[in-house]
Parts: structure tokens; sequence; C-alpha cells
């Protein structure tokens, strides 16, 4: 028992020096196309973990990680924006202040950013974490939509529909991965506490959870906060990460694309999620082949746009047809997992026996 | 001198025209076995849900230990003493069953999440105590076996197991019982009988119990009550409902004269 795990320990040591040695290796190769790719994979999972938190662990169907997401965008892209840039941006009308004259480190308005976020979904908890199911999906969509339209409408705060450019890039790569391994940490260590497993029960079963004295408004609310806290974390990165930010970046479809990776990860599963968010991430890229030209002997086209996101599509649907819980499950990955099925004896005929 | 640990008085539900239980009055004293019996439809699973807060009454009051607890949540009423089982189990089905228990003991739990969630001594002190709390749970229950499974995987009679070691897990006074032998079979609900019992006085516990199998009403309760039809018909030792004229009517039908 204690020697499987020293031997997990040193497995998962051995990946991770992997993982740091491979960010190593992108980043000296000067390649900035693959940079940007493997820099976007650990956006993605920290906003994977933010929606996986309240729709896989808790159960509650929620649609706003787009608002909370340009939350921490604007609040990151206006307190990093350095000031004489600003008035260049604001022409329409001015900046209001403090925020004119204002600039803070980065890392400091990645946290703001998602305590704001986190403030307002106080706000929109009260009222609407009394709903459940598609009522809660409809409120918090809803909610995401009105957040949009504020931005596009409010001038001299946002800039409005122009958005807002010249945000620094600090979002290097070891700022994704540290804000990104930080994140996993923390909430993998928050799942699997006392208060995790009353999440976990809320997700099963309100009723029985209720009747084991588990207040279900404070742990949603709880859930609910800590999940637009990271998800502000994560628009905040995104923004310093694209230079430019607008509302339309946080329609609709930007939660649908997160949803995606944590459906797809397995709702409830924190590697799951991780293990998603690179493989849409790089696939989507990876499959662009396709809206190019193709010469395929007997086909030739001269590039259809949009070609990959239909085979994405497909492939999407597949996973869902045959893995319904997405690849991972509820479970984790786990070495002992994978070491027993290494070990797992051959039966007659060169056989795997199933377990 | 007994204490009364429940008491219901001139409760009353409605819900639109239905009045699904007519002023209810009824106290259970301490460490009393107490069954609530009646035919179906006659309103007992309406007055449990009253009693563990699922449902406001229109009118009347519940107290615990003299204390009003109407109107009050159903967690809230969890956290001062009551505890409760389910007539179609409610396990946390995906989990594991020590799992299940462990959450039950969340309640008692004092860490908040950001000490939970890094693991400061405090909390990993009170996690450690609520699994030596889990862990002689389950072996009283006869679970600890099983731990790792997950509690949909178990055998029906297990699952009703830990229910009630969910229960007693939140460390109550007073423990509702919502049919727990329904679908056993007569030996299964003669070791439910031993047990119910052994849990009064391991635990020291007042229990409530709602059962349709008699054998196990008669031979376990302290006192009975019988509804039908919302009302109050009935109430008394064994031997005096099982002599009641108005709840053998209510059970078996008027005898109808031969034209």
């Amino acid at each position: 028992m204690k020697q499987k795990k020293i031997v997990s320990l040193g497995l998962s040591i051995l990946l991770l020096a992997l993982l740091a040695a491979g960010l190593l290796a992108v980043e000296g190769s000067g390649n900035n196309y693959m940079l940007r790719i493997v820099r976007l994979c650990a956006i993605n999972i920290v906003l994977a973990l933010s929606m996986n938190l309240i729709n896989g662990f808790t159960g509650l169907f929620s649609l706003g990680q787009a608002g909370f997401m340009a939350i921490g965008a604007y609040t990151t892209a206006l307190l990093t924006i350095p000031v004489a840039k600003k008035q260049m941006i604001f022409m329409i009308a001015p900046l209001i202040p403090p925020l004119d004259t204002l600039t803070l480190p980065f890392g400091v308005t990645l946290l703001i950013g998602g305590l704001i976020a986190a403030a307002l979904a106080f706000l929109v908890g009260l009222p609407c974490l009394r709903l459940r199911g598609d009522y809660l999906a409809i409120a918090t969509l809803g909610f995401s939509e009105i957040i949009r339209v504020l931005i596009t409408n409010a001038q001299s705060l946002t800039n409005g529909a122009q958005g807002l450019k010249s945000i620094p890039g600090n979002a290097t790569l070891w700022w994704c991965y540290g804000v990104a391994a930080v994140l996993l940490l923390l909430m993998g260590l928050l799942v699997s506490s006392s208060y995790g497993r009353a999440l976990k029960a809320v997700r099963e079963d309100e009723i029985a959870a209720e009747a084991m004295g588990i207040s279900l408004f404070k742990h949603k609310m709880l859930a609910f906060m800590l999940s637009a806290f990271i998800a502000g974390v994560g628009g905040g990165l995104l923004a310093a990460y694209n230079g430019t930010i607008g509302p339309d970046m946080f329609r609709v479809t930007q939660t649908y694309n997160v949803l995606m990776i944590v459906v797809m990860g397995g709702m409830g599963s924190i590697t799951g999620s991780v293990l998603a968010a690179f493989l849409v991430t790089v696939g989507q890229e990876w499959l662009r082949v396709l809206d190019g030209p193709m010469d395929l002997g007997f086909f030739q086209t001269s590039g259809i746009a949009g070609l990959r996101m239909v085979v994405f599509s497909g492939l999407l649907l597949v996973v869902i047809l045959f893995f319904r819980n997405g690849l991972m499950g509820t479970r984790e990955f786990s070495w002992s997992a994978i070491l027993g099925r290494l070990k797992r004896p051959v039966g007659p005929g060169g056989r795997v026996t199933k377990p | 001198m007994r204490q009364k640990v429940l008491e219901i008085s001139h409760a009353t539900m409605q819900f639109g025209g239905l009045v699904a239980v007519n002023d209810l009055t009824m106290y259970i004293d301490t460490q009393e076995i107490v069954a609530l019996i009646g035919p179906n439809g006659a309103g007992k699973t309406t007055a449990f849900n009253m009693v563990t807060g699922v449902y406001r009454p229109t009118s009347g009051f519940i107290f615990l230990n003299k204390r009003d607890i109407t109107g009050m949540r159903p967690d809230q009423i969890t956290r001062l003493g009551i505890a409760r089982t389910f007539q179609n189990i409610r396990l946390f089905r995906a989990l594991s069953v020590m799992d299940n228990v462990l959450i039950a003991r969340h309640l008692r739990l004092k860490s908040s999440w950001p000490g939970a969630m890094l693991r400061l001594p405090f909390y990993r002190h009170e996690e450690r105590l609520m699994r030596e709390h889990a862990e002689e749970l389950l072996k009283y229950m006869g679970l600890w076996e099983v731990r790792g499974e997950k509690a949909a995987s178990l055998p029906y009679g297990m699952q009703r197991k830990l229910e009630m070691a969910r229960a007693l897990a939140t460390e109550p006074v007073l423990l509702l019982l919502d049919e727990p032998a329904a679908g056993m079979n007569p030996a299964e609900s003669d070791e439910l009988t031993a047990l119910i019992g052994d849990i009064r006085k391991t635990f020291k516990l007042t229990i409530l119990l709602i059962e349709h199998h008699m054998d196990l009403v008669m031979d376990i309760s302290d006192r009975i009550y019988v509804l039908d039809y919302g009302n109050l018909i009935a109430q008394g030792s064994p031997a005096e409902i099982q002599s009641n004229d108005v709840v053998i009517q209510a059970y078996l039908g008027v005898q109808e004269d031969d034209a």
C-alpha cells in the first residue's frame, strides 16, 4: 500500500517534470503560434474548472460563465492598460476617474477581477439559486446577456462596442500555467474536503442533503461564488492573452465552448477537465487544416471556411454518444488504476480478463 | 418524570382543498418508540414532512424539547436533532458508503471552507474525528466491509441500513423512520425489529416510525397513533389498538348488512 503510494507520487512528479520540460521547450523554440495554443490550453483549464465546480460538482446548471469572464476581463484590462494609451482608446467618452490614472500589477488585477465577479455572483445568486434545473440555466443565461449589453452601453467605463485594445500581454506561459496550477490544487483540495462532499451531496439529492443538515442555499452560494471567482480570473488571463477585448467576445457561445470542455472531460472530474481542455484547444487548431485547400485526389477544394467546426461537432457527437459521461465521468485520473490495468492477468487465449 | 421530546399541537396541513392532516395533536416521551400507522394516504408521511420541515403546517405548532420548530428549514431542524430516513430510499447513490455517512457529519463541522480547503490543523483534527465516528457507525451497522462501494451498488437491505446509519451520524435526539421494513421479508423484518430496539438503547434515542408491517409495529412500539383520512382516530398501547373497533374498521372497512 505504502509502496504503491510512493510509486504513484514518483510517476506524478515525473509527469509534472515532463510537462514543465515540454513548456520550457515550447518557450525556447520561439514558435509563437505553438506558444499561443499552449497558453490558451491553460486558460481553458481555468475556465473549465470554474464551470465544473458549479455544473459538475454541485449539479447546478448555470450558464452565466461568459458574464463572469467579461467582468474579469474588463477589470484586468482597465487596470493594466497604461495611462497614456487609455486616453487614446477612449475617444468618444473619457474614462471615468479614478480608473483613468490607475494601473495595478497584473496579479492584483486578476484577483480583483475574480473578487468583483464573485460579489456579482452573490447578488445574482440571491434570487437565482432558489431556482432549479432549467430555470436556473435560463436565469444565469439572461444575467450573462445583461452584462454584455451593459458593457456595450457603458461607454465611459468600457469604451462600449469599440472594445479595449493595447492590453499588455502579461499572460505569459508561466502566468497561465502558474494560475492554472494553483487553482487546480486549491480546487482539488476543496472538493476532497468535507465541503466538497457536501456539494456532491447537493448534486446527488437535494432533499436528502437538506435532511442531513446541509444548508442548500449556503452551499450552492459557496459553489456559485467560487465558480464566478475562477471565471473572473480566467477572463482576466484571456484579456491579457488576447490584447484586445470587446463585448462580442462574451456572447453565449463563449459559455458553450467552456461547457463543451467540461462535458467532454466529464462533469465532476478535475483531471477530466484538464485532459479535455488540452484536447479541445489543440484539436480545434489542428483541425484548421480542414478549412484550407485540400486535394484528396478524387476531390479538390479551394478551402471551405468552417469545415473544421463541422468535423469537430461530429467528433463531439461521438464523445456524447459513446462516452455519455465524458472521458472521465466523475472519476479522477489515478496511477493505481492505470497500473492495475497494466498488471491485469492475461486470461486463456491471450484475452485480458475483466476485473 | 419523563420529558416530551416531540410535541405536535393542533397541526393541520392543507394542500388547496385537500386536508392531508387535520388537527393532529400528539407527543413522544424520551426514549419512547412510537408508531404512526394508518391506511395508505392517511397523512402519515405528510405528518413526517411537517415535523422535518419539508412542509410548513397550515396551522398548529411543532415543538422539539419545548422549542418551537414550526416553519424552520429541514437543515435547521436536523441540526437541532431530528434525523429521518425516507420511504423511497434517498441515498447519495454515486458516492461511496463511507462518503454517505461522512456527509451526514458535515453539519457538525466547525471549520470554515478556507480552513478545510487549506487543510489547517483544526480541520484535519475534525476530519479525523469524523472518520472515527463514521467507522464506529458503519461497524455497528455491519457496513464496514462495504465502505468503499458505491451506495447504489448495495443490496436493498443494506441500503436501508445505510440510510439509518446516515441518519444516526447527524447525532439526533429523535429518529424518524419512514417505513423502514418496506419490501423486507419476515426474517429481515425480525432482524430490523431487533436493530431498532438496540439503536434506542445504544444511542439513547427517541424513535417515531411509520410502518405497515403490523408484527413489527406491535412488537416494538410503546404507543401507537392511528391516522385515517388525515384525522387521528385512535391512540394507545399496542394491545389497546389491536382491539379498537374504529381502527379495525379503518383498516378492514365497515361490514355492510346483507340486503
